[in-house]
């Protein structure tokens, strides 16, 4: 273990290889479900089911229920898209960057990190899909051979984004999976009920455990980690191109790929922190995640926040110094427009609040770090709105200069995305172990290996 | 959370009339449950507009009740019930007209499916027509277009006369012959007619009244005269709400006649309009003054006219001005009084205020050394003293004779209106009246208030009233009997044009309801019930026609569009008197309110027509609403800001309307526009607006003071298609409309130029557009362009774009392909105006089609920027992309695809549009298509000038040059070699397609350099 840190371990002393796994697996196999499991699961199950009905609605009449119009024919469902896309980024960051880097503090949070990478994707997808005027034929983004011997048209971002989501979500989900697999075959072994030795040992894929099985596995999930790591520089950066290659006021510009994904690991971490800092309350999982995790990832939001800092000041500075005067237009826009004091709120909410955590208290206190994080959570969201909505709303002509408003359904698909998302989550920590059972192993003492 | 700022306007749900009358949910039911069958949608109907229903509305359910006055809700409401109404009486087939109708262009020898034929009629408006081509597609009329070899007209039409095809295929139109809300036919009507009629035979006709709108057609006129004849007593009335009874008054002070005043503007150099709007739809001849003007605004070609406007309203006349002056309606007469004293040299009169002195200095100045080239003309709604001033002026410059001219009256009974509907009231609370025949018109809804007339319909017992109309409006809710009137599309007559020139007007098509016209109901009353229409206009022209053979004359006129030899021919006029008028004083202090004809609907008719009522008002881009407008310092004294509602008093009448702000208004006066808030126009027009007759009264039907604003609190959301009309941006200008003195331009006459990026600067590689035999470009002259409307209309009908309704055109969701955005410059009290119409750019490098993910818009081999709609799945990522914002989503259903009538209206050759898909202007892709095809059949090119594009052909300023730029000789080439020609943003390195000829003014160095702003 790394000697500065030897004060906040990433394992809280007194665990032994039994202990790990039967604490973990007992939140799946023998701990019985909470009352407030349910309320919540149902509570997230109902939103979910809003969304659907927003969906179906939408189907039926058309995205004329929502708030795009022209000038903003993008609106919430973009916002929410790249909102979602760049909370995802944590996950892949934690599990295969962190991997790579032998950072072995991220073996009690990859799991769930994944897991929520995996959600916040499939969260993300469904808007590019529904927010076509014609969703039937949203499949036409796809190059697939057909009769009408037509092609996607590959200069466009949006089918960059095909592939950049598509390939994101399936090494996700097979990570996820791989990484899945000693752990669920360890459920198999201790369930009691057979049709839980059933679903799992089908899950474990027959999963034994000798040497072969776990030479494979490294090789499996190091191959995986090192084609995961570019993707979480490169789903970013081509969703950040949707903008860059347009020539609208405040898309056009060359900082957004490397700003994109700064403020996509930035949010996620946030994500991260505000399901780990429950959870670990609620399942007494304070000696896996420990106060070393809430630093570390608390450290790395600062630092990505710096970076979306900078972001911000070199985009004001270009606009005043560019000298041209839809740039310059777009400052004052943001700065003295209708929407300024959303910009506000995302200058405080991205970058004043956040410092706050140069404070080493702070960054250990369970409480102050999940209000940041909603905090940062909120100014994220709020920058991807003032990048669609803000830049398209004023542009070119000033003729054509228009407002957006969103609508009921534009805010039940949002919020019902969230339900998704956790309801997703409450499955997870019930069905699943949420934390890697046999990676918390390898950090205990008795797992070191002595050469 | 609701996305609020502090530049939001307070959301407001809706607005109802204040009464407060005492209906109850029961007593609704009860009128509702009262009534059964047909009868019960028009009441439904009838009742969700009336104040009592609305108040209860607002009481029972605060949150829905706009729901009832909202278009779009409504339409779906109503969609059930129209597709059913709109079965009845019509099948899915047309029918031919069943006399021989001679097309225009291509003789029908045998009609080739999808090869449209061109039959010449013409519209009427206010009695003046015009002339039209009707594009037929298997005797379906499609498109109007104007007659090229008709002098009122040289091809340009008016938003009117294009929107009348939409007219015709109202499903709301009224579909029957009906007896108190019970269908008759016309055998019914007949037996009905016949016995008061022998009656009145008796009594010399002493208790029958007809009561017509302006008519100018000969034949009609001919028929009414022979009817008056056969019953002595009668009386023929006239009344038309927008009229031109100050005109012909003025002209009988002058003359001691009823004239026309006809304006050569093409030989004028200084043309002074005292508060004439005469380059907008709806002034008797604007098509051809429109031309005429534009003709003489070419800086490259001759010398420029000057054009100073004193005006009371804003309008595109005045935006178009050299100088113009922004006066109270009542001012212009003092002004013109000044004016002509100075100008007879009796020295300046009292013109209040320096800045009007000057004004009015160098315009004497101006006209003297222009005698004989300038034009001095009225506004129709100014007082007769005014009219009496401006022919004083024009005999005074010399100007009869050579820029204006006198002829007989185009109106076949020119009396004065108001007076005759006043006597006609006098009449039938006189018990005088027996038998009233009301041709076309709707008086119970128009008429002034303070006659009473639909009180007087109501409740005199008129034993029987007949009324002949489009709609079951306002007034045929009045008269038992409801005839339904034929389209002038269905139906044959005839009319004058502004000129005198008579057109016979021809059907297009078989009454799709069996309609009856006027000069078939006044044939009825003649004792010939069966006699068609066709056969009263050939029967009265067989009387007027001298040479031997009538049927190549017939034809002969049929084909033309016109009858030769009918133009009135300047007759000398005298002035009867050389003094000027005492002009009356006005009261400086008391708030003058003006009444407008409407310049999207008209005087009310158009109501229920969705292209008009969603065209942008020229000035303020407004839709689907009549507000209260101002002026800036006015509303700052007051403290209103738009949208706000304002309660009006007039003479005890009180209207409650929200208030838009117009800058270059008048100070202290008001103009609200007629032609809103109607009770029974149809699912478009129900409710839209608000009714200002109400506050319209007799003795001062077009401005008077003494009206009280009073701010009620609430607001009322309005829905323009521009929210900002201003270039300038708080970090400075942008170019978007170049502009120079005529001055400015001879020295610097590149100053619309500015550096472009090189070709090459792009990622792809640049097509070789110059190695194709065709590259197609439009350029725009924004010195001709008047932003008559005309062009989005024309645009509208030839690719079929569907009306969205108010909510949505207040999302900013409105189709129009082709917008014409107008900007203000400089001082708020009388900026300068611009018109800049704005199609696809069709840019050489198309932001758009780089990032369709699916290339559903993509690049023809000769420019063109296609849209695939099959293909388009509706990212909306190309508009977002687009910098002129000129792409059109249809974010909802918004094409009508059940109704049979809209379906037989379309352009067969354009695609109708689904939900989720994108669409813009295609430069008219299927003319070039078709145009293409006929020339290579021929083995030879387009020639240059064969083929239009629907808003050139439509443009009466001739603005706008579609055509080949990779032929050198070619007329757009030659546009755009000019000088003043400038892309666009083309600093983007878009390369549009589309480019823009400067705006030139040329104002008076005297003024200019003095004023700053003119």
């Amino acid at each position: 273990m790394d000697e500065r840190n030897k004060s906040a371990p990433v394992i809280e002393p007194g665990h032994t290889l039994g202990s790990v796994t039967d604490k973990i697996s007992s939140i799946v196999l023998t701990r019985p479900t909470s009352n407030g499991w349910f309320v919540g699961f149902g509570i997230a199950f109902l939103i979910t089911m809003m969304l659907l009905f927003a969906i179906s609605y939408l189907f039926v009449k058309g995205i004329g229920i929502w708030g795009v119009n022209i000038p903003v024919g993008w609106g919430f469902a973009i916002v929410n898209f790249v909102w979602w896309i760049g909370i995802g980024h944590a996950g892949t960051l934690i599990s295969a960057i962190l991997l790579l880097l032998r950072q072995s503090w991220r073996n009690s949070i990859n799991r769930f990190a994944e897991a929520m990478t995996l959600f916040a994707v499939a969260s993300a997808g469904i808007f590019p899909l529904i927010h076509v005027g014609r969703p039937w034929l949203a499949y036409w983004l796809i190059p697939y051979p057909n009769t009408m011997k037509v092609w996607p048209q590959f200069r466009s971002p949006l089918v960059w984004d095909v592939f950049a989501v598509s390939t994101y979500a399936t090494i996700s989900a097979l990570f996820w999976f791989i990484g899945l697999i000693p752990d669920l075959a360890t459920l198999r072994d201790r369930s009691e009920e057979r049709w839980k030795k059933i679903v799992y040992g089908m899950l474990a894929m027959g999963w034994r455990g000798s040497a072969r099985h776990w030479h494979r596995y490294e090789t499996a999930y190091l191959l995986l980690a090192g084609l995961a790591t570019p993707l979480v520089l490169s789903v970013h950066t081509v969703v950040s191109l949707d903008f860059a290659v347009g020539i609208v006021p405040g898309w056009h510009t060359t900082i957004f790929p490397p700003y994109f994904v700064a403020g996509a690991i930035y949010s996620g971490f946030a994500m991260v922190l505000m399901l780990a800092i429950p959870i670990r309350k609620i399942f007494s999982l304070q000696d896996f995640i420990t106060e070393r995790h809430l630093d570390n990832s608390a450290k790395v939001m600062l630092a990505t926040g710096l970076i979306v800092a900078y972001g911000y000041v070199v985009e004001a500075f270009m606009g005043w110094y560019g000298g041209n005067r839809y740039d310059a237009f777009l400052l004052w826009n943001r700065l003295h427009g209708p929407y300024s004091f959303f910009y506000y709120m995302l200058l405080s909410c991205n970058i004043v609040i956040p410092q706050v955590l140069w404070f080493p208290k702070l960054r250990t206190n369970p409480v102050w770090l999940f209000m940041i994080s909603g905090v940062v959570l909120v100014g994220m969201w709020l920058e991807r709105f003032i990048i669609v909505v803000v830049s398209l709303h004023r542009d070119f002509l000033t003729s054509s200069w228009g407002m957006y408003y969103p609508t009921r359904w534009d805010w039940m698909t949002y919020v019902g995305t969230i339900g998704l998302f956790l309801s997703a989550m409450f499955l997870f920590v019930r069905l699943l172990p949420m934390i890697s059972i046999f990676e918390m192993r390898t950090l205990l003492p008795e797992a070191e290996v002595k050469e | 959370m609701k996305m609020e700022n502090k530049n939001t306007k307070p959301h407001r749900e809706d607005v109802c009339p204040s009464q407060k009358g005492k209906l109850d949910l029961e007593t609704a039911r009860a009128k509702v449950a009262g009534t059964s069958g047909p009868e019960f949608w028009r009441s439904l109907e009838e009742l969700a507009g009336s104040p009592d229903f609305q108040d209860m509305l607002h009481r029972e359910f605060p949150k829905g009740a706009s729901e009832w006055l909202d278009s779009a809700s409504r339409r779906g409401f109503l969609k059930l019930m129209g597709a059913s109404l709109a079965m009845a009486g019509m099948t899915a087939c047309t029918k031919q007209p069943l006399e021989p109708i001679v097309p225009y262009v291509k003789q029908p020898e045998e009609v080739v499916p999808g090869r449209p034929l061109f039959f010449a009629t013409a519209f009427t408006l206010g009695g003046y027509a015009s002339p039209v081509l009707v594009e037929s597609h298997l005797y379906r009329p499609t498109k109007i277009e104007g007659n090229d070899r008709h002098p009122a007209s040289l091809g340009g039409t008016d938003i009117f006369s294009q929107a009348s095809i939409l007219g015709m295929y109202d499903p709301d139109r009224s579909q029957t012959i009906t007896y108190l809300g019970d269908v008759r036919t016309w055998g019914d009507l007949v037996n009905a007619v016949r016995g008061p009629l022998s009656v009145q035979k008796g009594l010399q006709g002493a208790g029958l009244r007809i009561l017509t709108p302006t008519i100018s057609s000969p034949t009609l006129a001919d028929q009414l005269h022979t009817l008056l004849k056969a019953y002595p007593g009668a009386k023929w009335h006239v009344y038309e709400p927008v009229n031109r009874d100050q005109v012909l008054e003025g002209a009988k002070m002058a003359f001691g006649q009823p004239v026309e005043t006809r304006y050569d503007f093409e030989k004028a150099d200084v043309i002074l309009s005292l508060d004439a709007d005469f380059l907008y739809a709806g002034f008797p001849g604007s098509p051809r003054y429109i031309r005429d003007f534009a003709k003489r605004r070419n800086p490259e070609t001759g010398e420029m006219n000057r054009l100073y406007v004193v005006e009371s309203t804003p309008s595109s006349t005045g935006a178009r001005a050299d100088h113009r002056l922004p006066v109270r309606a009542a001012e212009v007469e003092s002004l013109a009084g000044a004016l002509a004293s100075a100008l007879g040299g009796k020295g300046s009169a009292s013109a209040a205020g320096a800045e009007r002195e000057k004004f009015i200095a160098a315009i004497q100045k101006e006209l003297q050394s222009h005698r004989g080239s300038s034009v001095v003309i009225a506004g129709d709604h100014q007082s007769p003293e005014v009219h009496l001033l401006a022919h004083l002026l024009n005999e005074t410059l010399g100007n009869v004779g050579n820029t204006v001219f006198y002829t007989d009256p185009v109106d076949a009974n020119p009396l004065n209106q108001t007076d005759s509907l006043k006597d006609l009231v006098a009449d039938m609370r006189g018990s005088k009246v027996d038998l009233l025949l009301i041709l076309g018109g709707n008086p119970v809804y128009d008429a002034p208030a303070d006659l009473g007339f639909a009180d007087a319909l109501k409740n005199t017992n008129i034993p029987l009233r007949v009324h002949l109309g489009l709609y079951q409006n306002e007034t045929a809710e009045l008269c038992q009997w409801h005839v339904n009137e034929a389209h002038y599309l269905e139906a044959w007559g005839d009319a004058r044009a502004y000129d005198g020139t008579v057109s016979v007007v021809q059907p297009l098509i078989a009454p799709l309801y069996d309609g009856r016209s006027a000069c078939e109901l006044v044939s009825m009353l003649s004792g010939q019930p069966q006699t068609k229409g066709h056969e009263i206009v050939q029967t009265y022209w067989k009387t007027q026609h001298s040479g031997a053979d009538f049927d190549t004359f017939w034809r002969k006129s049929l084909h033309d569009g016109w009858i030769e030899g009918t133009a009135f021919t300047a007759k000398p006029v005298a002035l009867k008197t050389a003094g000027s008028p005492a002009t009356a004083s006005v009261d400086e202090k008391a708030i003058e309110i003006n009444f407008r004809r409407d310049p999207s609907i008209y005087d009310g008719q158009f109501a229920n027509n969705g292209w008009l009522q969603e065209l942008p008002k020229p000035m303020n881009k407004m839709t689907w609403d009549n507000p209260v407008i101002v002026g800036p310092a006015m509303a700052e004294r007051l403290g209103l800001k738009s949208e706000d509602l304002v309660e009006l008093e007039l003479n005890g009448k009180k209207i409650t309307a929200p208030v838009w702000i117009q800058v270059g208004h008048p100070d202290n006066s008001l103009t609200v526009f007629l032609g809103y808030g109607r009770k029974r126009a149809g699912r478009v027009g129900t409710g839209a607006g608000f009714d200002m007759y109400q506050l319209r009264s007799s003795a001062a039907p077009w401005f008077t003071t003494g009206v009280v604003v009073r701010r009620t609190g609430d607001t009322y959301k309005l829905a323009t298609t521009q929210g900002y009309q201003t270039m300038d941006t708080p970090v400075g200008a942008r170019p978007l409309v170049r502009t120079a003195t005529l001055e400015e331009y001879r020295k610097e006459p590149d100053f619309a130029k500015e550096e472009q990026p090189p070709a090459e600067l792009t990622l792809y590689k640049p097509y070789p557009y110059a190695s194709e035999p065709y590259a197609w470009g439009i350029a725009i002259d924004m010195n001709a362009c008047v932003g008559c409307n005309n062009c989005i209309l024309a645009c509208q009908s030839e690719n079929n774009i569907p009306v969205v309704g108010k909510e949505q055109t207040v999302l900013g969701r409105h189709m129009h392909w082709l917008r014409v955005d107008a900007y203000y410059q400089g001082d708020r009290d009388n900026p300068k105006a611009y018109f800049q119409p704005v199609p696809c750019q069709q840019c050489e490098n198309a932001p758009c089609e780089v990032v369709c993910p699916v290339g559903a818009t993509v690049h023809s081999s000769e420019g063109l920027n296609d849209m695939v709609y099959n293909r388009c799945v509706g990212t909306r990522y190309c508009s977002d992309n687009c910098p002129y914002k000129v792409r059109r989503f249809n974010f909802l259903l918004f094409q009508d695809w059940d109704t049979p009538q809209l379906k037989m209206m379309r352009n067969p050759d354009v695609s109708v549009r689904s939900r989720g898909v994108m669409e813009k202007c295609t430069y008219c892709i299927q003319r070039i298509s078709q145009h293409r095809i006929d020339s290579e059949r021929e083995d030879r090119r387009i020639q240059d000038g064969e083929l239009q594009t629907a808003c050139q052909q439509s443009c009466p300023a001739n603005a706008i040059v579609f055509g080949n730029i990779n032929d050198p000789n070619s007329q757009v080439s030659k546009w755009k070699a000019q000088s003043r020609n400038y892309g666009l943003l083309a600093d983007l390195n878009t390369r549009p397609r589309t480019t823009y000829l400067a705006d030139i003014r040329n104002p008076n160095p005297e003024l200019e350099s003095k004023e700053g702003h003119s």
